[in-house]
């Protein structure tokens, strides 16, 4: 596969910055209540990304190390004034709904978190796809999100009405809609539920032994990376398969603790 | 092998309970109130009743099918689930969206935590918020005699009055189980006597809520009014079933002191301060989250650790 289109893959599948790798969940929890405005956050954060992680990576050898994160910081705060002004001046209502999410991309942590594990690593034009692909990623995952909540808690899907609402008034029948699914409670039951059928799916998948080890958000092969010896996930896609397959957590941590416990008793 | 000469390590059980014979018992405890709801507000409390009783069942079954784990209904706790959760409904409330409550009960709040004992939250409660907060409409209208009226904390809250004896008879509007306290006591004494649950959690959650009403209700030191709150509304029904659920209540009596307190502090928040004129089932679920913190600090020093010398 081309190092590009891994990329996209990467952001979309692989690595899902929502489902697998958990980021950006302020904007996931908060502006999902219908698809729409999903789409519209998951691309502002798209572009914003892509940008960033462009000039970020092309910038790469000239800020000093110690400095980086201000640095990263003040380049993605541009993007996202512009992407601001853009949105505000081109399509308002959604501005009006996505509110305060907008400028709050600035401190969106899959943005922060690509700048520094891919774009400051690699060049332009991979972590341009990067930032593509896990922008492309989140937007999918938001807009699942987006949809569902919206299907159950309105009866909508992108702002048309699918289920006539029952009206208890004139004994009309149709579908009641689950309120909660728009409040803030439905935005934790449905990523929850979500990426528990997700992990199952990729559970299965490891267990097939199709996968070996998800990677951790590290770019690269693990063979060039200078971490790898201190990386887990290095030293599990080092080993041969089959150790490699199911490290059960839970065994994994059992003597440690029970380690410490003996040390208390003591 | 005859039951003598099975040995094991210590400790020895020698209690003959089972899950399924304090199950039993909660529900013969929570019967009067059932047969009085039925009574009082007529067949479709019975519907309710029979449909979210085998919506749990079902959903429990269903669930343990599909993930291939250990058949757990015949331990009766989705039952008492069932239960609850239809004595927690408004008699008027549509059968359909009680099956909806009662898989929610059951599936999000205890089976995908782990099931029975594993639950953070007392599921009847978690299905009854949830209820409360989708379908707002249906879940605020109490009907009596066919005719929609407001309820005895409701008109409390607006400034009114209220018979204290029909409070106790449980001839006014309410949820299905709530309205008669003398059933309810009844049921609560059932359940003491036979060691299910310890009067520390109803207790302390009922004095503080007294002192509470005596201090910030509005109306001074008036034992009527403190009555018509006590009994008005489900704080008797979940002072004696709900708080007291094994899985979603501290396990030593310190923690059970503190967590009534916090019980009885909340519900007078939530009634005096907040929106609306009921507050158990918020506070008693909000108390479940804390009970982890309250064990914590609640926990029995071991024999001979700590102290001064």
């Amino acid at each position: 596969m081309n190092k590009c289109t891994e990329r996209l893959y990467n952001g979309i599948i692989k690595e899902n910055p929502t489902f697998v790798l958990m980021l950006g969940m302020c904007p996931t929890l908060a502006v999902t209540t219908s698809a729409i405005n999903g789409i519209g956050m998951g691309l502002s954060t798209t572009v914003v990304l892509a940008l960033s992680n462009l000039l970020i990576s092309i910038l790469r050898n000239m800020i000093p190390d110690r400095v980086r994160v201000p640095s990263f910081i003040v380049v993605v705060a541009s993007f996202v004034t512009m992407v601001e002004f853009l949105v505000k001046g081109f399509v308002p209502s959604l501005y009006a709904s996505l509110g305060i999410y907008i400028p709050l991309i600035v401190v969106n942590c899959i943005i922060l978190g690509r700048a520094e594990s891919y774009a400051s690593k690699n060049g332009p034009l991979p972590s341009l796809f990067d930032g593509i692909g896990m922008g492309l990623g989140f937007t999918c995952s938001i807009t699942i999100i987006g949809a569902f909540r919206e299907f159950i808690g309105a009866g909508q899907l992108f702002g048309n009405q699918i289920l006539p609402i029952a009206d208890a008034a004139s004994g009309k029948a149709g579908y009641v809609p689950i309120t909660i699914f728009v409040l803030a409670p439905g935005a934790f039951l449905v990523l929850g539920s979500l990426t528990a059928v997700i992990n199952a799916i990729n559970n299965k998948k490891k267990a097939a032994g199709k996968a070996v080890v998800e990677a951790v958000g590290c770019g690269d092969g693990c063979a060039s990376c200078a971490s790898k010896s201190v990386c887990q996930t290095a030293n599990l896609n080092a080993a041969p398969k089959a150790e490699a397959v199911p490290v059960k957590p839970a065994e994994a941590v059992k003597p440690a603790e029970t380690a410490e416990e003996t040390k208390k008793d003591e | 092998m005859s039951e003598l000469l099975h040995v094991s390590s210590s400790p020895h059980v020698r209690s003959k309970d089972t899950t399924q014979k304090i199950m039993l018992y909660v529900v013969i405890s929570l019967l009067p109130a059932a047969c009085f709801g039925v009574y009082n507000f007529g067949m479709q409390a019975l519907v309710l009743i029979l449909v979210t009783i085998a919506s749990c069942v079902l959903s429990e079954y269903v669930f343990n099918m599909i993930t291939k784990r250990k058949q757990t209904i015949q331990d009766l706790s989705a039952v008492v689930t069932g239960l609850l959760l239809a004595l927690n409904l408004p008699p008027a409330f549509p059968w359909y969206l009680a099956i909806v409550g009662g898989i929610f009960a059951i599936i999000v709040v205890k089976m995908v935590f782990g099931g029975l004992g594993q639950n953070f939250m007392n599921p009847a409660l978690g299905a009854r918020c949830f209820l409360l907060i989708s379908f707002t409409g249906y879940m605020t209208n109490f009907t009596y005699d066919g005719e929609s009226v407001a309820t005895p904390l409701a008109l409390l809250k607006a400034g009114e009055s209220v018979k204290t004896m029909d409070l106790f008879m449980g001839t006014t509007a309410g949820t299905i189980g709530e309205t008669c306290v003398i059933a309810l006591l009844a049921g609560a004494i059932f359940l003491i006597l036979m060691g299910v649950i310890q009067i520390t959690i109803p207790a302390s959650y009922i004095i503080t809520f007294a002192i509470f009403t005596f201090l910030f209700g509005g109306h001074g030191f008036d034992m009527t009014f403190l009555v018509a709150e006590l009994c008005g509304g489900g704080l008797m029904l979940g002072a004696f079933f709900m708080a007291t659920d094994y899985a979603t209540s501290p396990i030593t009596t310190n923690g059970r002191i503190i967590f009534g307190i916090c019980l009885g502090i909340l519900t007078g928040v939530f009634r005096f301060y907040g929106a609306s004129a009921e507050g158990v089932s918020y506070a008693i679920i909000f108390s479940n989250l804390l009970v982890p913190l309250i064990e914590r600090v609640s926990r029995p020093k071991a024999f001979g650790k700590g102290g001064k010398a």
